[in-house]
């Protein structure tokens, strides 16, 4: 269980938000809503043990994060940004080195399964750098299939995907629900997933 | 997976990363050659001079070359979101900083240590000091790797880093220096370098045992 106690978020002079409170549980999706510049990336951020809260604590199973912070990195996963996808190596070589360096070994069967289940059968050995910008987040995304870990921290996952990945994506999310995994996530657009009920976090200063 | 495997796998990534991006390595190697065949043009083509100077100029063009690949240690992880994710992995981060050193060395400092002896010979270096020249290389270039890494990591995503990492390592690279041309120098004049190879030697170790630890504050700021 993911707990936010009292969290404070301060960027430079600015106060992003103050007194967050929440609790994720198992099986459970948690939207964070604002408006650019709320800080929900701050926020995701803080949540990974990237960013230091101001105030407050973060807890998982009832752990401060920086405290677990080893059982903690091994059980979640983080969607950023920036999809870290190096250019120069090929959508399996990115998936392999990623899974292996977080300590997963994985086989190229999985990969190719993972890659193939995104729809990126078809360029599996091609160098990122020729993919467009939705088939680089996909190989990101892929990424989440195969590390296994329980929660899922997605800052905007559903940028940039065509229609059939943007529902690919959604189910990939519920089916990480319906095996007891927690995800949490940051998107604009109307997220849709069966028999998901998303609990929602507004982000206000 | 061991520690020992994730250094090893994080290897054959920035390996693979190098032979991909050729030119980088290679641009490094010629800066190396250029700078140091500039000085007998400079100097002029006396070979008493030049032999005098031979240690020391190959010894700076190595520092300058050094510096030049510092950049691209951690600027492109960082700037693809590769770092967030290695710093969110379970291993702790000496490991894998240890490691992108250690990768750092063997794509940009092995390479100058491969075509010094040829300097070497151009300025007319004996054996003996060509032997020394390379061993002081060879203990010398990773310290370059290890400390150029803290202000790599220090000046991760600062406008102009490039100018001020060299601000910053420039001078923590004097030590290195001295002993560095000083062993060449002590087999020239047949004083021996068995000193500065030592104090070189703890040097290193000095810095290998301190370094990533360094590192691994200065990449938590950046990427905060």
């Amino acid at each position: 269980m993911l707990e936010g106690k009292d969290l404070a978020c301060v960027r430079g002079e600015r106060t992003l938000f103050t007194h967050l409170n929440f609790t994720l549980n198992e099986g459970e999706l948690l939207l964070v809503q604002g408006a650019n510049g709320s800080g929900k990336t701050s926020l995701l951020r803080m949540l990974c043990g990237l960013l230091a809260p101001e105030f407050g604590e973060i807890l998982w199973r009832g752990e401060e994060i920086g405290a677990a912070r080893e059982t903690y990195h091994a059980e979640m996963a983080y969607f950023g940004h920036a999809p870290a996808v190096k250019g120069d190596l090929s959508a399996s070589e990115n998936l392999d080195f990623s899974c292996r360096l977080a300590g997963i070994p994985v086989d190229g069967e999985e990969v190719k399964g993972a890659l193939g289940h995104l729809g990126l059968g078809h360029c599996l050995n091609l160098p990122t750098k020729s993919l467009s910008q939705g088939q680089r987040r996909r190989v990101a995304l892929a990424r989440l299939m195969l590390v296994k870990a329980k929660l899922w921290i997605l800052d905007e996952p559903l940028t940039a995907l065509d229609q059939a990945a943007l529902q690919l994506v959604q189910n990939l999310i519920g089916e990480h629900l319906r095996q007891g995994g927690m995800a949490l996530m940051t998107t604009h657009q109307p997220v849709m997933i069966t028999g998901i009920v998303p609990k929602t976090l507004p982000l206000t200063p | 997976m061991s520690t020992l495997q994730i250094v090893f796998v994080l290897l054959r990534r920035e390996l693979m990363l190098a032979m991909r991006r050729r030119g980088d390595v290679l641009t490094v190697l010629f800066f190396f050659v250029i700078v140091a065949s500039l000085f007998p043009l400079g100097v002029g083509p006396d070979p008493k001079l030049l032999r005098l100077m031979g240690g020391g100029v190959v010894w700076v063009a190595a520092l300058l070359a050094a510096m030049l690949s510092l950049g691209r240690m951690f600027a492109s992880d960082y700037a693809d979101g590769t770092l967030e994710q290695l710093v969110l992995t379970p291993t702790p981060p000496v490991v894998w900083i240890t490691g992108k050193i250690l990768a750092h060395w063997l794509v940009s400092g092995v390479p100058l240590i491969l075509v010094a002896p040829v300097l070497g010979v151009q300025f007319g270096l004996s054996n003996e000091a060509l032997g020394v020249l390379v061993l002081s290389l060879l203990l010398g270039t990773p310290v370059l790797s290890l400390i150029g890494a803290i202000g790599a990591a220090l000046t991760l995503g600062l406008r102009g880093g490039g100018v001020l990492v060299s601000l910053l390592v420039l001078p923590l690279y004097i030590p290195v220096l001295i002993f560095g041309a000083g062993a060449v120098d002590g087999a020239m004049s047949g004083l021996g370098s068995e000193a500065h190879l030592s104090l070189l030697g703890s040097i290193l170790i000095l810095s290998f045992m301190l370094t990533p630890w360094a590192v691994s504050a200065a990449l938590r700021i950046s990427i905060e």
